[in-house]
């Protein structure tokens, strides 16, 4: 088991970590050392100073009748809101019915508390539901909400806080920007893989699936290329995965307790419905396609299998299980669980009759830790918000989200002959940042790439130039890796990444 | 014939067990489902415990067993027409007259006929369950003169023809809706669990449809009710009792409890009857796993590079060509057992036979896509043909030169005989169901689908795949779109010789045949001008498109399992047998891209059709041309990312190379 005690001090503060190299992280202070990066303020974007809703009272709506008024509250609001409507007007409607619908309003009210009181998630708002449950840390007040990079170029795809998404390629001077009517609360991004252009965003009333032809020189694709997949119940949606093969694409969303898997291209759905949790809040799918990760809002998640979607009830002690993370080869599940501080490992054997073993061991223990440094003692540890792991399984991040401020964490993995963890580093930002989210790039050549968002709006990348132990993985997501060539960071330091600056 | 035994084979040992077995399940639910809806349609709310009892009493007296065995031979027999009407290719009728031409065959009249007898049964059913005042057709009745006779009862009456006509417009229906199409789920559930996922869809399905057949057949009897009224009391010698209203007024028709009951009985029926669709179409297309290759050469019959190239029962192609690209996916010895060698001799005998069967397959689609793709570009909307029967008739014509018609279009030629060429131009597959409906006419609506199951001919390997290979076409592939100008100008001997023998063709009709022509477009004319005749020959926007792709769950299998396999071969294939095939497995998927690219540039081709969820006609066939281009461009991007580079050392035409590049940098 690894322990951060084990970690060697962090870097004192103002020092951002550049690159790993020669197995250590090197760190730099000075302006000139900066990674690459790109940079989104929040001023610079132009937010919605009001919402939808709110426009609502500036109108004066008394000259309607009660049957226009109910109509609209029907629609605007369905039963709940017709029976309000209903009720509130009671000097128009007799009395009898004045009172009845005030009387089955409350036995609403009360059936949906009781309800709540099972599942506490139930009674928050969509928004505050997505800042829950969402792998980025303080959803709310993040200026980048959603990254992704493309899962075969170089290409990359960022939510804002105004909503929009923009997708930045280093071979194409146009970054297209895409907004449409429905793309709300974005929770999570994904691009189809074995696909040059699809890409799921998880919104917070539907699905949409955007359609953004690579060679297109126009920045603002219109609403047309993007296919709108809703259901209803299931929204705000919170987690999106697709499946290694490029066909099928599951979205979960806390309030609904089926996992929903879309054929995209015919618009169908099948509804995974299982009892107990209370909803689905994260979905992960295997780099090899044949398991899903799926936590609920309880202390509970599931493990399903996909060729007869069955699944496995996993029972956690303490909280709802927070992140997981897949072995490049899917044999292996790392998760972390609310409310504890360590990292948990699953291994599934390659046989179906015996995939499951019975229990999880804990690999590594991530509790608070002092370090002592020449400017003082810095504590760092505590819950786990987000876990990622490189696509050759020789990384993991891991970003810890109690300590203050939070940080990342990076273990070196082995899986050969056994699976052990050792530690490699913090990654750190400039002072008075924390990261908010971040992955790895899926086919970085000469080791690995962590890319993090910063809550100043920052994204940086992070390179860790090793030379990989084993051979270079061959599997359903990407494609054959080159050898890595021998050369050394100073060669790629001229090979261009994303430098841009908006502000 | 051989194959055809064959065909009997899978159709005696698997698909008819497991009708048996979704009939047998149907029969057992039905108790269960018959016990709510006693308790449904008698419960009142003041006496629970009354009621209950009552229920309970009901449900084990003699007249409800004997009702019961009525309803359990109604699922029976409707379990039998679901195994007898199946398809899973849907009939999809491109204008409104070819709708009605479905809905008058005489076998679909049979069918009507049938459901409209086991509606009046189960009708006869509900009566003697929910008893009351509905039980018997007949009462004892004071008259005003104070003598008291037999009358007859009106609400038993109302009852039974309620319950023939939902089944009518269930049958009906069912045609309008294609219902009777099968469709494979991408998701594989266990049949438990697809059954209880699709439950709460059935019961609001029949609960809607229940809900608008009550209303229609409630207008109905409105304005024609007094007809079986008259007919029935005359021929019974019943009489009408004057002290009551009759039903076909409006007082008569406003008894709530009279709808609610009429409502509850027809959404009993459409439930049982629906479950019992939802359980066959379950049980049918359970995956069913082919051996790849038998050690006994007398089973080689039943393994998969044998049953693939099968045409006979559609279902059995469809599975085998599910179990390829499951097998393709999930299952390393079995991939192991496709590409391994013959053992004396060492020859690729089952990776020749999967590879060559998906790729005539694809090749088929193409073809299909072009002709189709002509015809549109010239006179600006799909021709219709004037004689669907004609290409039964197709002669045994050389088969170059079908296919070279095929690639050197000449428009003129086509609008002046497009039976002719069409004729010829489906020699691919003449008869084979895979190629029948991509123009209106083509799926006639004398052709019912199960018919055509039925008579679907043995159809040898498609002779066009003998060509693909040959370079010469190889080199003219890219070029199908080409004017006729380029493609003389190609200067290649056969397609001058094959284009002087077509030109000679067209030249034989005389010309009286020209000027029957000319009076025939005349007459085409003149009848467009009436409303009528527009509205039934009307094509229906994007039907020829569904219609075209109609059958492409069976390009999507065959694309899926040659890109896996051909992705699994650069690790796990040791002989290089794919390696031989490469090419043309690439030019093929490249040439059908460019061919579904300039489709979905066709007006109507891209929309969206509106999405129907409380149906229970299955409408997978509506969007699955979508499916299919994106499982192409996913199966072409699967190949390029797994051999990357070494794709270049691949023979493909300049042309194709240039499309792999556009590939291999994610630019498509």
């Amino acid at each position: 088991m690894c322990s951060l005690a084990l970690f060697p001090p962090p870097m004192p503060p103002g020092h951002t970590t550049l690159c790993e190299s020669n197995n250590e992280l090197l760190s730099g202070a000075g302006a000139e050392d900066r990674p690459k990066q790109v940079l989104f303020t929040a001023a610079s974007l132009k937010l919605h100073s009001r919402t939808e809703s709110s426009s609502k009272a500036a109108f004066l709506d008394h000259s309607e009748t009660l049957w226009m008024r109910s109509a609209a509250a029907w629609r605007d609001g369905g039963f709940t809101g017709l029976l309000t409507e209903i009720t509130n007007s009671h000097t128009e409607v007799p009395k009898w019915l004045s009172v009845s619908s005030g009387c089955t309003l409350a036995l609403l009210r009360w059936i949906s508390s009781f309800h709540g009181s099972l599942f506490p998630h139930l009674t928050l708002s969509s928004e505050d539901m997505i800042a829950e449950f969402s792998q980025v840390l303080n959803w709310s007040d993040c200026v980048v909400r959603a990254f992704a990079w493309h899962p075969h170029t170089d290409k990359f795809a960022v939510a804002l806080l105004d909503d929009s998404i923009k997708i930045y390629n280093p071979k194409s001077a146009t970054t297209p920007t895409l907004k449409h009517r429905l793309q709300k609360g974005v929770a999570a991004v994904q691009w189809k893989p074995l696909c040059a252009s699809a890409l799921a965003v998880a919104c917070q009333n539907c699905l949409l699936v955007w359609h953004v032809d690579p060679c297109s020189l126009s920045t603002r694709p219109s609403s047309g290329c993007a296919q709108v997949l809703s259901r209803p119940g299931h929204s705000p949606v919170t987690s999106i995965a697709w499946s290694p093969s490029g066909s099928l694409l599951v979205s979960a969303s806390p309030i609904d307790t089926a996992v929903i898997v879309w054929d995209v291209a015919a618009e169908s759905c099948v509804p995974l419905q299982r009892l107990g949790g209370g909803g689905i809040t994260f979905l992960s799918w295997s780099p090899d396609g044949s398991y899903i990760l799926a936590s609920t809002p309880s202390a509970l998640f599931r493990v399903w299998e996909t060729r007869m979607w069955t699944c496995e009830r996993w029972p956690c002690v303490k909280g709802r299980c927070q992140s997981g993370c897949w072995s490049p080869d899917g044999s292996r599940l790392l998760f972390t669980v609310q409310g504890e501080t360590v990292i948990y490992a699953l291994t599934f054997a390659d046989s179906p009759e015996s995939c499951f073993s019975p229990v999880a061991a804990v690999v590594a223990d991530l509790s608070e830790t002092t370090f002592n440094t020449p400017d003082g003692d810095i504590i760092i540890g505590g819950e786990i918000q987000c876990l990622a792991w490189d696509p050759r399984g020789e990384r993991l991040a891991v970003l810890i989200q109690a300590g203050r401020p939070a940080i990342i964490a990076v273990f070196k993995t082995r899986t050969n002959p056994i699976f052990e963890l050792l530690p490699c580093g913090f990654v750190q930002g400039e002072a008075g940042s924390e990261p908010r989210l971040m992955q790895f790039h899926p086919n970085f050549q000469h080791g690995a790439l962590l890319t993090v968002c910063w809550s100043t709006g920052k994204i940086t990348h992070v390179p860790f130039y090793f030379l990989s132990a084993a051979a270079p993985p061959f599997g359903l997501s990407g494609s054959p890796l080159l050898p890595c060539p021998q050369e050394r960071p100073s060669a790629l330091t001229n090979q261009s990444l994303f430098t841009e600056f908006i502000s | 014939m051989f194959s055809t035994e064959q065909a009997c084979w899978f159709i005696r040992k698997v698909i008819c067990w497991r009708a048996v077995a979704s009939i047998a399940w149907a029969v057992l639910l039905l108790p269960p489902i018959t016990a709510v809806f006693v308790i449904l349609s008698r419960f009142s709310l003041l006496h629970p415990i009354h009621t209950t009892s009552e229920c309970l009493s009901l449900l084990t007296s003699t007249s409800a067993i004997f009702s019961f065995i009525l309803l359990g031979g109604v699922v029976v027999m409707v379990g039998f027409l679901n195994l007898e009407y199946y398809t899973v290719i849907p009939t999809i009728a491109c204008s409104k007259i070819a709708l009605f031409g479905q809905l008058l065959h005489p076998r679909q009249f049979v069918n009507s006929l049938v459901h409209c007898m086991m509606g009046l049964i189960v009708a006869w059913c509900c009566t003697v369950t929910t008893g009351d005042r509905y039980e018997m057709l007949s009462y004892v009745c004071v008259q005003s003169d104070g003598s008291s006779q037999m009358c007859l009862n009106e609400y038993h009456l109302v009852f039974l023809l309620a319950g023939a006509f939902v089944g009518f417009s269930h049958s009906l229906l069912g045609v309008i809706h294609n219902m009777n199409y099968v469709s494979f789920h991408t998701v594989q559930q266990y049949k438990y669990l697809r059954f209880k996922g699709s439950l709460p869809l059935v019961v609001k399905c029949s609960a809607t449809q229940a809900l608008y057949s009550i209303r229609n057949f409630i207008v109905v009897y409105f304005f024609l009710g007094h007809i079986p009224r008259a007919w029935i009391s005359k021929t019974l010698n019943l009489h009408l009792n004057s002290s009551v209203h009759t039903l076909d007024s409006i007082a008569g028709l406003l008894d709530l409890s009279l709808l609610y009951q009429l409502w509850i009985s027809a959404t009993f029926l459409l439930f049982t009857w629906y479950i019992t669709l939802l359980l066959f179409r379950i049980f049918v297309t359970e995956v069913y796993s082919f051996p790849v290759q038998s050690s006994f050469t007398e089973d080689a019959h039943l393994c998969l590079p044998k049953v693939l190239t099968d045409k006979q029962p559609m279902i059995l192609k469809f599975l085998a060509m599910q179990d390829l690209a499951l097998l393709s996916q999930r299952s390393p010895s079995r991939r192991c057992e496709v590409f391994s060698l013959s053992q004396p001799g060492g020859h690729p005998h089952n990776w020749n036979a999967i590879s060559q069967e998906c790729l005539s397959l694809l090749t088929d689609l193409t073809q299909r896509l072009v002709v189709y793709h002509d015809t549109v570009a010239t006179n600006g909307r799909a021709k219709s043909l004037s004689a669907g029967s004609e290409r039964k008739t197709s002669s045994e014509t050389s088969v170059t030169s079908g296919t070279e018609d095929l690639m050197s279009p000449r428009p003129s030629v086509l609008m002046k005989t497009p039976a002719s060429v069409f004729a010829r131009s489906v020699v691919g597959g003449p008869q084979s169901p895979l190629t029948a409906p991509f123009t209106p006419d083509l799926d006639s609506p004398f052709a019912s689908p199960a018919l055509r199951r039925l008579t679907a001919p043995v159809e040898q390997c498609s002779p066009w795949y003998g060509t693909v290979q040959s370079p010469h076409i190889m080199r003219r592939a890219p070029k199908l779109w080409s004017t006729s100008t380029d493609s003389q100008g190609n200067g290649s001997p056969l397609s001058a010789a094959s284009v002087h023998t077509s030109k000679q063709e067209t030249s034989q009709p005389s010309l009286l045949a020209q000027f029957l022509q000319n009076r025939k477009e005349q007459v085409k004319n003149f009848l467009a001008k009436r409303v009528l005749i527009m509205y039934l020959f009307h094509k229906l926007p994007e039907a020829s498109s569904q219609a075209l792709f109609a059958d492409s769950q069976a390009h999507i299998w065959a694309l899926e399992g040659l890109s896996y396999l051909v992705q699994a071969s650069f690790s796990e294939d040791q002989f290089g047998v794919v390696q031989t095939t490469l090419p043309s497995i690439l030019s093929c998927m490249l040439v059908l891209q460019e061919a579904v690219d300039r489709h979905f540039k066709l007006p109507h081709a891209s929309s969206k059709p509106v999405r129907s969820t409380s149906s229970m006609g299955d409408s997978t066939y509506k969007t699955l041309r979508f499916a299919l281009r994106a499982t192409l461009k996913t199966a072409i991007y699967r190949i390029t990312t797994t051999f990357g580079d070494h794709l270049n050392a691949v023979q493909v035409s300049a042309e194709h190379r240039k499309r792999l590049q556009q590939f291999l940098e994610y630019k498509e």
